[in-house]
């Protein structure tokens, strides 16, 4: 059938999920955003919700099993709560959903119980490079077997808490499809570079890594021989970022909502004006449009149904949609939602990231 | 309860024959009843009638039940009050109540399915489909029983008929709260009198010239009252003073008949009015918000109409420019796709977001929870994505799509009516305006 409701475990998750955005992700995200640096302290409270280790099997030392829509679900709420310290929060999921998902036994044992346990893990993953055009089925980097080895070549950006991390998980070319490759920070040839500066996103670190005659035995090729199915990484990738931009356009029209009806202007709240009442309501109908786009493609992974072009159709409706809706509400504000104090203006900047981090963000 | 994405495996079914119903009684007579403006999709008509006759039946027998079971419990209400306190005796459920409908209806969902169907096939032609119709509809949701045997029987047996809905007037489109027509009671005689001029009437040519059918009819007992003064009315097939003078050319959608009816002195039994005839503003005013209620069941269906041309077009294009080698790849990054690939995505996007968002409001309903909000949302979004989409459609095939040799210039200017009956796209965006921002027609004219 087609049903709307979530279930009463997935009603608490997310409840529990929105109180922390509200009082820890909202409280931190300007001060974040300005000083280009996330607390240390809501890293730790918002790794004790112990999401990831939810989606990790029992026998791995995890609680669950994983489920694109639950994620989802509270991915919309951490997004709404704040985009940057979320995307540090969610660094360690780019290492690990893919090692669920495609990893042999073998590497799903040596790596994943390192996501159970109480300190937040030191793992990332490095996908986009820096080129125009960039697409993730035909990358730049090269991996080359030799021997029992590969060797990695190429050059990384964007590359979420690269300066910390101990394990990356690296996407190559080889042979002409994407794989994907385990390397220890301290591999010989691993050069982290300098951190990037984005338009929006600042709180989050990220870095530009090289990758030069990196050598890795072939055990740390994921998935063994039977490697990886880029377009199923692309797939959650679409619906992870589609969540999260929901969550970011949710927050922009819920803020307009409020100012719009507490702002006078020409003697009555501006929300009493068409050309302001109906941006908001397109904003509304725009938001659920998606976000029941985003929630067939999880439904639709979960069920083991092809949702590959279910979940592109969202991610690019999402992308265009969160522009659209974070501009509208900074519209709203007026020249008030041009200056700093209010939040539209950050949204409005986190929102054109969507489109450009397609393929990078697992959750 | 969870959050599920499939459609049953008994819409899918039905949706088969359907979809043979599209591409046999339909798609074919397209083109023809589009340059012929007034003549009737027979054999679609002829095709339809068996099923539909079946369907009016089970929604009969619901409604009955729905009905009595109101009405008991009223009953029940007013014993208790005349016995100060005491408990309503422990009454048997009236005889209909086997054949309520379950708690887990499908049905409109069901419909929804059917109707998108139908308008892929051809949305002028999928409205001349015989019952009872919007005029059906208002009936059945605030009918009496008795009113419900009397006015819909009809559509259950027989040669096929017709049922309408009659609001819009001249000087009131969008306005509903402005109509002029009067209905004035004759004691004398125990009969409305009804004056005035509707006009836009969908199948009001069918339903009172053409067959024995029914227009539900909604004029004013008392203009100083205004919405509350207003009151739906049901006149019959050959009831004197009901003139069709009219039917109407249009940009699209030339299959289904567009009336203008005037009332002159027309007479009809005292009973023949939907709901209370008691003048009351305010809660009280169950005629008026019952009948307006139904446009919340019927915003759904006009969306579903409209995303069903929408497919036409989005699946004509993209086949067709497939055979010219331009295929649509999902899972390149949007920089990658040529311009008509990301117009063709762009399409098929619009289309899915309309369509969730008309299941949506469609599942509120059938699970019988408020869905005013969600049902104007899919219409607005659905009437705006469909112009869009089909414009595009004519765009991208360049001299095909402009040329009257294929139906896309055609779904066009069929799709555009869904942005504009049913409540225009402003009024429902005005009507979702409203609800987020919790103001009244007041706050936000
Ligand atoms: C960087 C910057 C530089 C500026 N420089 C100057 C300057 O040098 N000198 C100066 O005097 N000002 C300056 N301004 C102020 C600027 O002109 C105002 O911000 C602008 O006129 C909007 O007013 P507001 O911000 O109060 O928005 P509001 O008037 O509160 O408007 C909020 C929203 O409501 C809408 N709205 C308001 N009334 C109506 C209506 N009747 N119908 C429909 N929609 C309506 C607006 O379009 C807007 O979307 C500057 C602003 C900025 C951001
Ligand atoms: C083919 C066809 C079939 C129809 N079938 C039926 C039928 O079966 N029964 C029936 O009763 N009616 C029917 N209608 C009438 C239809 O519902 C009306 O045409 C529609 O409600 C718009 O009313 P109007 O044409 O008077 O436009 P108007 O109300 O004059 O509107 C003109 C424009 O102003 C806009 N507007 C009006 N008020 C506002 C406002 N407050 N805020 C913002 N914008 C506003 C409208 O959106 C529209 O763009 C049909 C119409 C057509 C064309």
């Amino acid at each position: 059938m087609y049903s709307f409701d979530m279930t009463s475990e997935q009603k608490m998750l997310v409840d529990t999920v929105r109180r922390y955005a509200e009082k820890n992700l909202r409280a931190v995200h300007r001060e974040a955003e300005e000083s280009k640096h996330v607390p240390e302290k809501v890293v730790q409270t918002g790794w004790e919700l112990g999401l990831l280790p939810g989606f990790i099997d029992a026998q791995y030392g995890g609680y669950g099993e994983y489920s694109a829509l639950t994620s989802a679900l509270y991915l919309e709420e951490m997004a709404w709560g704040d985009l940057g310290v979320t995307l540090h929060l969610l660094t360690p999921n780019l290492f690990a959903i893919p090692i669920a998902q495609f990893g042999s036994d073998k590497q799903k044992e040596q790596y994943l119980s390192l996501f159970c346990n109480d300190s937040f893990p030191r793992a990332t993953a490095a996908m986009i490079e820096p080129v125009v055009q960039f697409d993730p089925a035909e990358l730049q980097t090269t991996a080359v077997k030799e021997g029992d080895n590969f060797v990695i070549n190429g050059k990384k950006t964007y590359v979420p808490l690269a300066r910390q991390a101990e394990l990356f998980l690296v996407y190559a070319q080889e042979s002409g499809t994407t794989q994907a490759y385990i390397v220890p920070a301290d591999t010989q040839g691993v050069k982290v570079g300098k951190r990037i500066k984005l338009m929006g996103v600042q709180a989050l670190e990220m870095y530009e890594v090289e990758f030069e005659n990196v050598v890795v035995p072939k055990g740390n090729r994921l998935g063994g021989l039977k490697g990886i199915r880029i377009q199923k990484l692309l797939t959650l990738s679409r619906i992870t970022l589609a969540a999260l931009a929901v969550g970011v356009a949710r927050a922009a029209y819920e803020y307009a909502l409020a100012y719009a009806k507490e702002r006078v202007a020409f003697g009555e709240p501006i929300a009493h004006r068409q050309s302001i009442a109906f941006m908001l309501a397109n904003m509304r109908i725009e938001i659920e449009g998606t976000r029941l786009m985003v929630w067939e493609a999880a439904y639709k992974f979960d069920t083991g149904e092809d949702a590959a072009k279910a979940a592109y159709l969202a991610k690019n409706y999402a992308d265009k949609m969160v522009l659209d809706v974070t501009d509208g509400a900074v519209q709203v504000l007026g020249g008030h939602g041009y200056i700093r104090e209010h939040p539209v203006e950050l949204w409005l900047r986190n929102g054109r990231g969507f489109v450009t981090l397609d393929g990078a963000v697992v959750a | 309860m969870a959050i599920e994405f499939k459609t049953p495996e008994v819409i899918e079914k039905q949706l088969r024959n359907v979809q043979i119903v599209a591409e046999h009684a339909m798609r074919p007579d397209s083109r023809r009843l589009d340059d012929n403006e007034h003549e009737r999709p027979w054999r679609y008509i002829n095709m339809m009638l068996p099923q539909m006759q079946e369907l009016e039946r089970a929604n009969i027998a619901a409604a009955k039940a729905r009905a009595a079971k109101k009405k008991e419990a009223a009953m029940a209400v007013k014993s208790n009050g005349h016995h100060g306190g005491v408990a309503v005796l422990d009454a048997p459920p009236p005889a209909e109540e086997a054949v309520s409908e379950p708690k887990e209806s499908i049905a409109n969902m069901t419909l929804v399915h059917m109707i998108e169907m139908l308008s892929w096939g051809d949305a002028g032609i999928y409205l001349c489909i015989p019952g009872g119709a919007l005029g059906g509809a208002a009936i059945q949701a605030v009918g009496t029983p008795e009113q419900i045997e009397r006015f819909l029987t009809r559509y259950t047996e027989g040669p096929p008929k017709w049922g309408a809905m009659a609001m819009t007037e001249p000087q009131a489109g969008s306005d509903t709260g402005n109509i002029q027509t009067t209905a004035t009671f004759d004691p004398a005689t125990n009969e409305w009198v009804l004056n005035g001029q509707k006009i836009f009437c969908t199948n009001g040519k069918l339903a009172l010239e053409e067959s024995d059918g029914m227009v539900v009819v909604w004029a004013t007992v008392d203009k100083k009252a205004g919405r509350a003064g207003m009151k739906p009315f049901v006149v019959e097939a050959g009831t004197p003073g009901v003139i069709v003078a009219k039917v109407e050319e249009k940009l699209g959608i030339r299959a289904s008949d567009t009336a203008t009816i005037i009332f002159d002195n027309a007479r009809i039994p005292a009973d023949n009015i939907l709901g209370d005839p008691e003048v009351q503003s305010g809660p009280g005013n169950k005629g008026f918000k019952g009948a307006m209620k139904t446009f919340d069941s019927t915003r759904p269906i006009v969306a579903a109409s409209a995303i069903g041309i929408g497919r036409a077009a989005f699946e004509f294009t993209r086949d067709t420019l497939a055979k010219e080698g331009v295929k649509m790849e999902y899972g390149k990054p949007r920089w990658k796709l040529s311009a008509v690939q990301a117009d063709l995505l762009e399409m098929e996007a619009q289309l899915r977001a309309a369509w969730l968002l008309t299941l949506k409001a469609t599942a509120l309903l059938d699970a019988r929870q408020e869905n005013k909000l969600e049902s104007s949302m899919a219409k607005a979004k659905a009437g705006r994505a469909v112009t869009m989409i089909t414009q595009k459609a004519v765009e991208l095939l360049g001299p095909l799509g402009y040329s009257t040799e294929f139906l896309v210039e055609k779904w066009m200017r069929d799709a555009k009516i869904n942005d504009i009956y049913e409540g225009t796209g402003q009024i429902n965006t005005l009507i979702v305006a409203r609800e987020i921002l919790g103001y009244t027609r007041n706050e936000l004219k």
